[in-house]
Formats: C-alpha cells, sequence, structure tokens
C-alpha cells in the first residue's frame, strides 16, 4: 500500500515494476493514469493548476485505499496524485491495483478513482490561453460513480 | 457553561473559499456559542462581506474537523483545526 502527493511527474512502467518486483503472487495489474486535457468543455486549457489540503490529502487518500484493500482481496496498490502547475498532455493521478485475479483488480482501481475524485482534497484550477483562470467545478456523474459502490 | 478563556482553533481555507476570504488561514478564539460547524459559520459571516461572499451559498462550501470530511451539522467539540472549502476536484 502506499500514497504519494508531489508536483514531480511519475513515471508508470518504473512504478509498476516496483510495486510488483519479486511478487509471484500476483496476477493481475490494473493502472489507471489521468492526465490534463487541452480543453474542458470546449473551453480551450493553457495549463492547470492543482491546489490540496496537505496532511488531511494523504490521510484521505490512506482511508480510501485501506477500503478498498478491506472490500477486495488485493496483493499491493499504489495512488500518486499530482499538485501545483500542470500542462496539457502532463500526468495528474496514478492508481495501480495488484491482485491475484483480474476482477479484484479492475473493480479496486474504479472504486479507487470514483472515491478519489469525491473525497481527496484536491482543487483544479484552468487557465485559458487568454489567462482567464476559473475553478473547475464538481461534475454531477462524479458523485454519481461513487454512489455505486455503497452497499444496498 | 462557558469558559473564561475561549479556546483557540486553527481555520483553514482551500480553492475560491480562501481567494473570498482573502487569506489560507488564521487563529481564532472560538465563542461560546459556537457548538456546530454551521454555528460556526453564521459567526463568521457576521465578520465581514468576504466572508458573506464566501459562504454565500452555505450549503456548498464543505468542511473538515481534524482533516476529517463533517456534515454542518457536526459538534467541533474539541478539534484543533477546522477547513472550509469547496467540493473537490481532483483525479
Amino acid at each position: 500500500m502506499g500514497v504519494k502527493v508531489q508536483t514531480e511527474d511519475f513515471d508508470v512502467a518504473s512504478e509498476v515494476d516496483a510495486l510488483a518486483s519479486g511478487r509471484t503472487d500476483i496476477g493481475a495489474i490494473v493502472t489507471f493514469t489521468g492526465r490534463v486535457r487541452d480543453d474542458d468543455k470546449g473551453r480551450p486549457i493553457k495549463s492547470m493548476t492543482l491546489e490540496h489540503y496537505p496532511g488531511m490529502t494523504e490521510e484521505e487518500l490512506s482511508r480510501i485505499e485501506a477500503d478498498a484493500h478491506a472490500r477486495w482481496p488485493l496483493q499491493a496498490s499504489l495512488i500518486i496524485h499530482r499538485t501545483g502547475e500542470l500542462s496539457p498532455g502532463d500526468n495528474i493521478v496514478l492508481v495501480v491495483t495488484a491482485s491475484a485475479h483480474r476482477q479484484a483488480a479492475f473493480e479496486a482501481a474504479g472504486f479507487l478513482m470514483d472515491y478519489l475524485k469525491t473525497r481527496a482534497p484536491f482543487w483544479k484550477k484552468e487557465t485559458s490561453p487568454a489567462g482567464e483562470s476559473s475553478w473547475v467545478e464538481t461534475r454531477e456523474n462524479d458523485e454519481t460513480a461513487a454512489t455505486r459502490w455503497r452497499p444496498t | 457553561m462557558s469558559s473564561v478563556h475561549p479556546r483557540k482553533v486553527k481555520l483553514l481555507y482551500f480553492a475560491w473559499v480562501r481567494e473570498k476570504i482573502g487569506r489560507g488561514s488564521e487563529e481564532i478564539a472560538l465563542p461560546d456559542n459556537v457548538a456546530t460547524v454551521a454555528d460556526l459559520v453564521a459567526w463568521l459571516k457576521t465578520r465581514g462581506p468576504e466572508f458573506g461572499e464566501a459562504f454565500a451559498r452555505a450549503d456548498v462550501v464543505r468542511a473538515a474537523l481534524d482533516k476529517t470530511h463533517v456534515k454542518s451539522d457536526a459538534r467541533i467539540a474539541e478539534a484543533q483545526e477546522i477547513a472550509f472549502f469547496p467540493p473537490v476536484t481532483g483525479g
């Protein structure tokens, strides 16, 4: 298990290598990478700045990760989230889940992303090529996506 | 029960809540009649137009007590750090 909040970029292949190296019990690894797009609903984006709540971010990501381990038989997992100023094409977030079989790894990766998007204290501000900045609004479908993991 | 020396707490503001208030953090003496997060928001709104602006849509602003998400009816109790922020948009 691991959580990292950092300004630096990450390399997906080396993170997966580090997580799975020497392990023979892992049969499935799922990775999800979130990247900065160059437009938001047709509005061009020149850069994106990510603010967060130092301390709470790490605690919340660890809680979400522990929830995933309680729900699925995961052998390992990793969450990396970048902060600061990013450009289109840059990596924002990496989620890696490893399990004996694919289903747990797929489901846990979806769960981690859905919960991260609704609970981890990050805020995105977008800047247009003209230099106008605006805070990104919550997407309703992100809230809806997280509810699918609630017990019925 | 009222205390002679009001307890000090740290307030943190993030994203557009921080921008509207004009600072990222401050220390305040918690008034005796403030028991819940909603009470604190109501009291903050009396401190100036910037707070009125930040909490104009009070149902939109989220809160955390000691780095844990809470609802507005949560009791502040012994919390040391109270944060206010917009709905999160990471990932």
